[in-house]
């Protein structure tokens, strides 16, 4: 047993000083030979929209002298219903499935939900980090993920290099991802007229007028740069900028745009465009330090992109130990972002079309808190048990100034709540 | 051209140097070592959460790459 602890020691201290990229690092403390394996089921429940459950297993195997490999398999089934980006009314309103198959209404003064928002996706990814001599490591990865209308594959890799006794290490990473969707209904044309099915004989013909292509792509360019800093014997640091560079179709093809008469009643269902490249960057720093016998861990990130989006990340974790094998870890997390050059949370009859357009209220001016708690507890034979839950409130700003007519009297920015609850066993 | 290279590598040089004078010795890092002081201690929990941020905010990446690998954005 005191043999087993000491080669955990070992494995650790190599997690410590490896690599620091990517969540799907082999940050699991496999023995020598042995597979580790970490499962977890999540589920994710917002009120009144999208229930998520995502089933996941890590697997790690260490082939000895810090040769590890990592293979992680996710699940997520998701149903329920999700904005379209339209404005409520005072009316009930009729839209187009993205099919062009039937309709869904949504209630006078409800914001409108699409509610055909279903989909199961699966994700495996595999990771292989090793060093290359005292000093330098590196690792390869590929990842792969497919559901119904959107597939993905990546690659990346990583270098990293110790310095000062294994106290500072520098490390760089790439990934390059290449994305397809291809939505039933194909891909409808920016900012053409949702066609509305009122029983007319050409509806097919309307509908098919407001389509393109059957699918598009985009390519990812990922590059992170981190420095990994520790500061004395209870306490290490983070510091990493990274860049993304996006290119290709970054629209959302079942978002619209709801066009305004002076009462603030719909006249048009557009659907919405946005750029065909994005540039992001951010700056992430985060500490950790161990005191007598709990750990405090906080990050901030500074995000900013080139469609005017910046955002502010705030995330605090306290791992408070209640005996020998159990633990309370209170969590908060808070974020503040500014809205996207091209979100209009509508457009105005009689006025010219922007370059680009949206209303999805993820690229608005908006702020989310989480609050939440994971207890966990050792069992016999190294394995872990753990329970999270927590609520996530998130809270879109009006940045439109004066509202015409209706819109006054329907909110505009409802809030999204949802309830995250997580079941992990590490074994 | 070495003037640049010297400029180039001045904020590393100065960095690893301001950074060489923190640290411990390598029998000093029992505590370091421990999983819960890694700084993803449950990837598999982070993975997830960076799901959900991802498919529900404007933001991605930061502590790893951006790229969600899913329509949800």
């Amino acid at each position: 047993m005191q043999l087993k602890k000491h080669k955990k020691i070992k494995h650790a201290l190599t997690a410590a000083t490896c690599t620091l990229l990517g969540v799907d690092a082999t940050d699991s403390i496999a023995e020598e030979g042995d597979w580790a394996f970490d499962s977890a089921v999540l589920y994710y429940s917002e009120v009144d929209r999208v229930d998520a459950v995502e089933p996941v297993i890590s697997a790690t195997r260490d082939f000895g002298d810090e040769k590890l490999l990592n293979i992680k398999l996710v699940f997520d089934v998701l149903t329920g219903a999700s904005a379209n980006g339209a404005t409520p009314s005072d009316q009930p309103q009729t839209f187009t499935r993205p099919s062009g198959k039937g309709a869904y209404t949504s209630s006078a003064e409800e914001t409108p939900l699409d509610d055909t928002f279903k989909d199961t996706r699966i994700a495996l990814s595999s990771q292989w980090e090793q060093p290359i001599n005292r000093d330098y490591k590196t690792g390869f990865g590929v990842n792969f993920s497919t559901e119904y209308d959107y597939t993905s594959f990546s690659a990346n890799g990583n270098l990293s290099r110790d310095f000062n006794k294994s106290n500072t290490t520098l490390s760089a990473g790439l990934s390059l991802a290449y994305d397809t969707i291809s939505p039933e209904g194909d891909i409808p044309i920016a900012f053409s007229s949702m066609a509305i099915d009122s029983g007319q004989d050409d509806f097919r013909t309307e509908f098919n007028a407001t389509r393109g292509d059957g699918e598009d792509t985009k390519d990812t360019v990922d590059l992170v740069f981190g420095l990994t800093q520790v500061v004395d014997k209870n306490t290490v640091m983070q510091l990493s900028y990274s860049f993304s560079d996006v290119n290709g179709y970054l629209t959302d093809p079942f978002k619209i745009v709801s066009v305004v008469d002076n009462n603030g009643r719909p006249v048009d269902y557009l659907y919405e465009k946005r750029p065909d490249s994005r540039n992001k960057q951010s700056l992430f720093w985060q500490a950790k330090h161990h005191f007598k016998s709990d750990v405090v861990d906080f990050s901030y990130r500074y995000f900013w992109d080139d469609w005017g989006i910046t955002s502010h990340t705030v995330d605090l974790r306290y791992r408070w130990k209640l005996g020998r094998k159990s633990y309370l870890e209170p969590h908060i997390r808070y974020y503040d972002q500014s809205e996207a050059d091209f979100y209009h949370r509508f457009l105005n009859e009689g006025d010219s079309l922007p370059d680009h357009a949206s209303a999805d209220y993820r690229l608005g001016d908006l702020n989310g808190i989480t609050v939440g708690v994971k207890y966990g507890v050792a069992l016999a034979n190294e394995q872990e048990l753990s329970l999270r839950l927590e609520y996530y409130l998130q809270s879109n700003d009006n940045t439109e100034g004066a509202l015409p007519g209706i819109l006054n009297d329907v909110d505009l920015y409802p809030d999204v709540e949802a309830i995250i609850f997580q079941l992990s066993y590490n074994f | 051209m070495e003037l640049k290279l010297t400029v180039c590598f001045l904020p590393v040089v100065l960095l690893l140097s301001g950074c060489s004078s923190l640290g411990v010795e390598p029998w000093e890092r029992s505590t370091l070592a421990k999983p819960e002081m890694q700084l993803i201690s449950d990837p598999v929990s982070s993975g997830l959460d960076d799901h959900i941020y991802f498919s529900k905010e404007g933001s991605s990446g930061g502590r790893g790459f951006a790229g969600g690998g899913c329509g949800c954005n």
